[in-house]
């Protein structure tokens, strides 16, 4: 290789050198510094919260041993000599599976088709009315803050038992996230179809039906999908508190000791939510496609 | 006849259009001229009110416009129908859902939530198409098409509305010379064969001499300019548009080399 670029002499280029060197040592500094208040921050944190690491290792054996009875039968024998006899419930927790299931997907329907109102009432380009979008914006916030399973006890109070205080806890919560998602979603769109709907004389309905939703459904869509996976979990959380579905059985084997039972339950669990989730990605990929891949 | 009393719209403290006042009759074909920022998208705006004016009136054959709400504001609307430089169709419908747009008061929102036209909203909409020679387009989404193309549907948008007076705001300032020809000869048409007002904001002095029957000047938000084409001289118009004077008066005799004009349709 030859010698393309004259390197000039030194008296020329350590000026150069060390203003470099100077200003790299100034950001070195500070991330040095940014490092340190995080660790300290971390710290603080630990002994506030009171953990106590001994106790992580002084128990730790109870955490493996409760892992090494889940996976034995009540015979001794390990659970997958016996996939039948493990999966004994198996028609019964199916069922109860697919409620939970269905449980998601009506909460996450209807709390989608409120979040689109609530999404639509609270977007500055759409709602002049500073108090109504206000006043929505609060109504939206408080069901996103209240956690679903929170609004699932109260609601097991109040209506007993059963699917309904679920679906009615997952909508309320997706009404909150959701249309706080739309809402951002439908503030970003272009308004010019708006003006030319507007322009017509079509009505602010005919102006939301045309001049925003074509623009906005696959989006809606998009979202939607994705709360529901997230849904099926949380409704399968929600049973616990009484409030349907697998769940419900779930706490009973874990309260009773049955320890297979809570084995097979949780690997059903597993196992829908994962072929839910690849479902869903596919459909929302292919959504996302839909908009890219004119 | 539309007649316009001392219109001002104000932005803050400058006033886009100030005190403006005249009366176009049922019929003409009306060109608002001016430099950019001279306020003749604002007043094309405010006309049929999706801009709200400050001060002064607008009257449509003795019916005060400016104080028109509600239902009685969306069928003024109808009635006076707009097109948009960047034709503010909707990019994800197809075009003759686009142009049943122009339907929109004739029908109840049940039915047009649902696009369940009448088949006669569709009659007269693929009617309109065929007049620009665009039905065979009828089933392609609006953002498929060219920028000609586009304004064309948009203006099928305005026809089916069955409009008396037809705004159209700088239609042909986003397209090429050919496209601009298409459109400006559909604006005329509409205008010699039914009769329609058409007041059409133009920057290009030679489209607006080309066909116009009257041309008004705004300058500052405020008239400089009423008369005939022919009143209009290159001095007068200097005036008119200052610095861009050069530009806009020698865009039509200039030739256009081709490839410069393509990006400003596809």
């Amino acid at each position: 290789m030859t010698q393309t670029l004259a390197v000039p002499p030194d008296h020329q280029i350590d000026p150069l050198l060390r203003a470099y060197a100077q200003s790299v040592a100034a950001r070195r500094r500070t991330i040095a510094f940014g490092a340190v208040l995080l660790l300290a921050a971390v710290a603080l944190s630990w002994i506030g919260a009171e953990i106590d690491l001994a106790t992580f290792w002084t128990k730790l054996g109870n955490f493996t041993s409760y892992f090494d009875r889940l996976l034995q039968l009540d015979t001794g024998a390990r659970v997958w000599t016996d996939p039948v006899y493990w999966f004994w419930g198996l028609r019964r927790w199916s069922l109860q599976l697919l409620q939970t299931v269905l449980i998601a997907y009506v909460g996450t329907a209807t709390g989608a088709t409120l979040g689109v109102i609530g999404g639509v009432l609270t977007s500055r380009n759409l709602v002049r009315s500073a108090a109504l979008r206000f006043l929505v914006l609060r109504v939206l916030e408080f069901c996103r803050t209240v956690p679903d399973i929170v609004f699932a006890l109260i609601f097991v109070v109040a209506f007993g038992i059963g699917a309904l205080p679920g679906v009615l806890a997952i909508a309320l919560h997706t009404t909150g996230t959701l249309g706080k998602l739309f809402g951002e979603v439908i503030e970003n769109i272009d308004m010019k179809p708006v003006e030319g709907v507007a322009g017509t004389g079509g009505s602010w309905l005919a102006q939301v039906r045309f001049g925003v939703m074509p623009q906005v459904l696959s989006n809606i869509a998009s979202y939607t999908l994705l709360r529901f996976e997230i849904n099926v979990r949380g409704a399968a959380v929600i049973g616990i508190v009484g409030a349907g579905g697998i769940g419900q059985e779930l706490i009973v084997a874990i309260r009773k000791f049955y320890y297979s039972d809570v084995s097979a339950i949780l690997l059903m669990l597993l196992v829908c939510v994962m072929l839910l989730d690849a479902g869903s990605e596919r459909l929302r990929h292919r959504l996302l496609a839909m908009e890219t891949g004119r | 006849m539309l007649a316009v009393e001392s219109l001002t719209k104000t932005f803050g403290k400058s006033a886009a259009v100030a005190g403006l006042t005249v009366s176009i009759p049922r019929g003409q074909f009306v060109g608002v001229i001016g430099r950019s920022g001279a306020g003749k998208s604002t007043f094309l705006r405010m006309l049929n009110r999706l801009a709200e004016p400050s001060a002064g009136r607008i009257v449509w054959d003795g019916v005060d416009v400016t104080a028109l709400s509600g239902v009685k504001l969306r069928d003024w609307r109808r009635r006076c129908a707009m097109i948009f430089q960047q034709f503010n169709l909707i990019g994800r419908l197809d075009v003759l859902d686009n142009v049943l747009m122009g339907r929109l008061t004739h029908t109840p929102l049940w039915r047009s939530a649902a696009k369940m036209w009448s088949r006669e909203d569709r009659a007269i909409a693929l009617a309109a198409l065929d007049q620009m020679d665009i039905a065979q387009l009828a089933t392609q989404r609006a953002d498929q098409l060219s920028g000609g193309q586009q304004q064309r549907v948009a203006i099928c948008r305005a026809l089916v509305q069955e409009p008396e007076i037809v705004l159209a705001d700088e239609p042909v300032a986003s397209l090429d010379p050919r496209n601009s020809k298409i459109v400006m000869d559909a604006l005329l048409r509409i205008n010699r064969s039914f009769g329609l007002t058409v007041l059409c904001n133009l920057h290009s002095l030679d489209l607006a001499r080309t066909y116009c029957d009257r041309l008004v000047g705004m300058a500052a938000g405020r008239l400089v300019f009423d008369g005939a084409p022919e009143a209009l001289t290159d001095e007068v118009a200097r005036e008119l548009y200052g610095l861009e004077a050069g530009e806009v008066m020698d865009a039509g005799h200039a030739p256009v080399p081709a490839a410069a004009a393509l990006p400003a349709v596809a």
